[in-house]
């Protein structure tokens, strides 16, 4: 291809639709470049301006979310957040979404989007210490839901096992509402050494501009503008845009950087990710406030007669793009042939302020920087806000079931169900630092060599957020942060998932507008930072949006693992305790939804102020040593959360219902900012508890081997455990 | 006591295996690149587990090709102790130091998690520290455990006692029911013909700390520091 052929390709208005720019921003482009693009331009506005990497329908809010902590080393902005663990060490986190590829090819969409957040945070200088995800299928009957899972499943496993990460924890939703559009939130946490992390922003007139990683490929051409789209009936045929993963390729990439970092050599290092030659040249050169001139035909190619517009919008996986410091390209370039990596020197930096894409000699593109990466188009999109529902009256329910068997559809219900089935399938102990496993309320690795623990956690719950977004943002935090004290953690900061429907419709906008205020509100009381995060828009299909699905990833950090809670009962616990206020709130409730067929009411309101409260005692109990088996009480509320501590404790306990008030919205109530408790110190719990303003009862006692109300409503633990682990195992058995 | 680990690309849990050999000898081992032709002088090698070359083409069969395996096979014929977990134990089969093949999990699926193992053998250089019958508890995470060898193999590692351990339940029962993922005879791990070389699935290295929730793979090395030594 010469140059006049890059020109002579005619850019008419059926071909800027085609590349997702509206009518405004093709007049916003002409302006920048002051003459019409031509076709390699065109392409690079498409993927900068599309949705996913222009941010341009949730800029105007994510900017309301607090950031900022003692401990915030990096905010959002950068390819992770970082936070300061003590003793010289840093963790880095974040969430990515992978959902519209996932959806079309489930086992690659999952598998690359696994790699992609752990390129995010290996570009940092961190080495990922632990996986965590967070997933949403559609419900159980439909026809693709078992499909879905099974690829989805299998794609995180085949990624993350043979990179070695341990997959500590996530979460998993079914319901109708992702039936068009599932939800792959995939999260790393990586460790580091606070004075060794690693920038995006170039620097240095003339320094090499180095491409290191996988070769290029026609894989995942424009998968940035497809991810910022709705789906309809054809979605199928967009296949060739996911990208197709290849972990160890990236575990030789993750080995060859840490070598690299641990000498001087790199300046800047970007992963390439979503749009990504072009996005991360532009994002490097734009934070470095310089120019780059790149020579597209020394890219390494993975096949004959690719063109500049492939190259720059091809999404090949398991690449890097790095600044170096000048005269080190050969003793980095060892590095990479030893791992037996491409390494090509591909450009320089100029002090242009624009990217000049050359091709054998000639002028392929020349673009301004800034305007493309800083001034996207920003929209204040019209919201409307959900209406209120009302509270649900105890007195409203059928009643026509008993407890026990409430509880046993419950436990054996698809939001219930242990998720055994999906955890066992990931390496959860690679790395030999596992010291909490899946299943419990969040994951604990040990930071090798010492005595300190991580504890990362994901959580949503979207029907919370759907009914009343901004409980439901701030419930999404609060759970969070619930789950990280009760493994005895300290939250630390918080990586955001905002998966939600179309930003144009003024009422899934104002979904996203709730869901960010409850957010703030929950960050700035609990004093949990955002740190990163990432927005998937338009899960939509056929105009059919997904709940709002604003997933949390949480990281909190246990300074001595010899005091730290597990949900399991032990054999010297006695009492059980539940810490914080019971109200007995059944509105979105899985009890409501389950046995009453009713998905409706006011979602659990959350107190922030108790939750600061109860969280704190939670983890001064902890670290005091008067307790060892903490659950937070959560979905299904606390009959569910008591049957989840016997059958992972393999020890029963005998409720004692209260004298007064609505036996169902006591046991089955979602009241937030409450945690279950045992201990064989009842009394040291309940006089701490007292002196820290937090409510506490004793609600029974553990032994047997069975859960029982007051005696009655007995089921045995061998049963309900057959029931919980069944459902999911008898749901996959033979799923392709 | 001196020991190595053998390090290919792919390889993962090799931070893990140096974990428990510095626990069990005292010394931190040598980690031996794959594209390395010679071997320190160490009594102890072991092949730890992962992705070796990713598992494609079979698993271990780009690493039993290593120019480094060559003097692996030359230690074991000189009676080296070698001990092979998960990828190392496939690479051991297709370097033709031990003897069947790893298949697919029956299941199809990869396992990750805690299993019984019935120690059949008490007298070998890996188990001397476990008694006659004891069954211990240490963690699978495999995709290819599914040990397959023919029936005059099998009836030859039977008889001569190199079945060292079988997938049990907690009461040491071995049956169908109790194999993890299909091996035959419930095999889970088998020394070659002169005793020094044991390949196994399971992840003794990752049982060592009451942090793991159990210290039984603990036996397992100091076993094999107890028999060099």
């Amino acid at each position: 291809m010469s140059t006049n052929e890059f020109n002579s390709t005619p850019i008419t208005p059926e071909l800027v639709k085609e590349h997702g720019l509206n009518e405004e921003e093709y007049k916003l482009v002409l302006d920048i470049m002051g003459r019409e693009p031509n076709i390699n331009e065109l392409g690079i506005f498409s993927v900068m301006w599309s949705e996913h990497c222009s941010y341009k329908s949730s800029k105007k809010w994510l900017k309301t979310l607090p950031t900022k902590a003692d401990w915030v080393i990096q905010g959002p902005g950068e390819n992770a957040g970082v936070i300061d663990i003590g003793d010289g060490q840093a963790a880095i986190f974040k969430m990515e979404s992978h959902n519209h590829p996932s959806f079309i090819e489930p086992y690659q969409g999952a598998a690359t989007g696994v790699g992609g957040i752990m390129r995010d945070v290996f570009t940092m200088g961190a080495r990922p210490i632990a996986n965590l995800n967070a997933l949403r299928f559609g419900e159980p009957e439909h026809p693709k839901t078992r499909h879905l899972l099974s690829g989805v499943v299998e794609g995180i496993g085949g990624y993350g096992n043979c990179m070695g990460v341990p997959t500590i924890g996530g979460e998993t939703n079914f319901h109708a509402s992702y039936n068009g559009n599932i939800l792959v939130n995939a999260m790393t946490v990586g460790l580091a050494d606070v004075d060794n992390i690693f920038y995006s922003a170039a620097a240095g007139i003339g320094n090499p501009v180095v491409y290191v990683g996988s070769k290029t490929g026609r894989d995942g051409i424009h998968g940035a503008t497809m991810a910022s789209a709705e789906f309809d009936d054809d979605s199928d045929e967009k296949r060739p845009t996911v990208q197709v993963g290849d972990p160890f390729t990236e575990k030789l990439l993750l080995e060859a950087c840490l070598e690299l970092m641990a000498t001087d050599m790199i300046v800047a290092i970007q992963d390439m990710g979503a749009a990504g030659l072009t996005s991360s040249s532009f994002e490097m050169a734009s934070k470095g406030g310089v120019g780059v001139e790149l020579w597209l035909d020394k890219v390494p190619m993975r096949e004959e007669g690719m063109t500049p517009y492939e190259l720059m919008l091809s999404e090949s996986q398991e690449r890097m793009l790095m600044v170096l410091k000048p005269g080190c390209e050969d003793a980095a370039k060892a590095i990479f042939d030893k791992w037996e990596l491409d390494f090509a020197v591909i450009g320089k930096l100029t002090d242009t302020k624009r990217m000049t894409l050359m091709w054998h000699g000639e002028v392929a593109g020349d673009l301004p920087i800034d305007p493309l990466a800083e001034a996207s188009p920003e929209y204040d999109r019209p919201w409307e806000e959900t209406p209120k529902q009302d509270r649900i009256d105890p007195a409203s329910l059928s009643g026509k079931i008993s407890h026990v068997d409430a509880l046993k559809t419950l436990m054996a219900s698809s939001d219930l169900a242990s998720r055994r089935w999906i955890w066992e399938q990931y390496d959860h102990l690679v790395m030999g630092n596992t010291i909490v496993r899946p299943g419990g309320d969040a994951g604990v690795v040990r930071v090798s060599g010492t005595n300190k623990g991580i504890a990362a956690t994901t959580d949503c719950t979207p029907r919370y957020v759907m009914a009343d977004p901004v409980e439901g943002g701030k419930q999404a935090v609060a759970e969070a942060y619930r789950n990280l004290c009760a493994t005895g953690a300290k939250p630390l900061a918080i990586t955001d998932n905002m998966n939600f429907g179309n930003p144009e419709r003024p009422r899934i906008m104002g979904q996203f507008v709730g869901a960010c205020q409850g957010i703030a509100q929950a960050c700035i009381t609990l004093d949990f930072p955002v740190v990163s995060g990432n927005v998937s828009l338009y899960n939509e299909t056929n105009g059919v949006g997904i709940m709002p699905t604003p997933a949390i990833g949480g990281v909190g950090v246990i300074s001595d693992l010899g005091h730290h809670a597990t949900i399991a009962i032990k054999r010297d616990d006695s009492a059980l305790i539940m810490l914080g206020a019971a109200t007995g709130e059944l509105g979105q409730s899985l009890y409501l939804k389950t046995i009453e067929g009713r998905e409706e009411g006011a979602p659990p309101p959350v107190d922030l102020d108790a939750e600061k409260r109860a969280g704190t005692l939670v983890r001064e109990l902890i670290e005091l040593g008067l307790i060892r088996t903490c659950h937070d009480i959560a979905d299904g509320g606390l009959l569910v959360a008591v049957s989840e501590m016997c059958l992972a404790g393999n020890i029963g306990a005998d409720l004692h219902l209260p004298e007064s008030g609505s036996e169902v919205a006591w046991l089955f109530g979602e009241d937030q900012g409450r945690y279950v408790i045992a201990t064989r110190d009842p009394d040291k719990v309940l006089n701490a508890a007292n002196s820290s303003n937090v409510a506490a009862a004793i609600i029974g006692q553990a032994g047997g081997d069975a859960i029982s109300i007051d005696g009655k409503n007995k089921i045995g633990l061998a049963e309900l455990r057959d029931l919980n682990e069944g459902w999911m195992q008898s749901f996959m058995a033979d799923a392709t | 006591m001196k020991s190595a680990v053998i390090l290919f690309p792919g390889i993962n849990r090799e931070n893990d295996a140096i974990a428990a050999l510095e626990q069990a000898t005292g010394t931190k081992p040598t980690v031996v690149w794959h594209g390395e032709t010679e071997l320190p002088n160490v009594d102890i090698i072991m092949v730890p587990g992962g992705f070796s070359y990713g598992d494609y083409l079979r698993c271990g069969a780009m690493a039993a090709k290593s120019p480094i395996m060559r003097a692996v096979a030359d230690r074991a014929k000189a009676g080296v102790t070698i001990l092979g977990v998960c990828n190392g134990f496939q690479i051991l089969t297709e370097a033709g130091l031990l003897p069947g093949a790893l298949m697919r999990n029956a299941s199809l699926k990869f396992i990750c998690k805690n299993t019984h193992l019935k120690i059949e053998n008490t007298t070998s250089r890996f188990t001397n520290q476990y008694g006659k019958g004891d069954v211990v508890d240490y963690p699978v995470a495999h995709h290819d455990g599914n040990y397959f060898a023919d029936e005059d193999t099998l009836n030859r590692l039977e008889g001569e006692g190199r079945v060292v351990l079988r997938y049990c339940d907690a009461n040491g029962n071995v049956d169908p029911a109790t194999n993890l993922n299909g091996s035959q005879r419930n095999i889970a791990g088998i020394i070659n013909e002169q005793g020094n070389v044991l390949g196994m699935m399971p992840h003794p290295e990752n049982a060592i700390d009451p942090l793991h929730g159990g210290i039984d793979g603990r036996g397992l090395f100091k076993s094999m520091v107890e028999a060099v030594s």
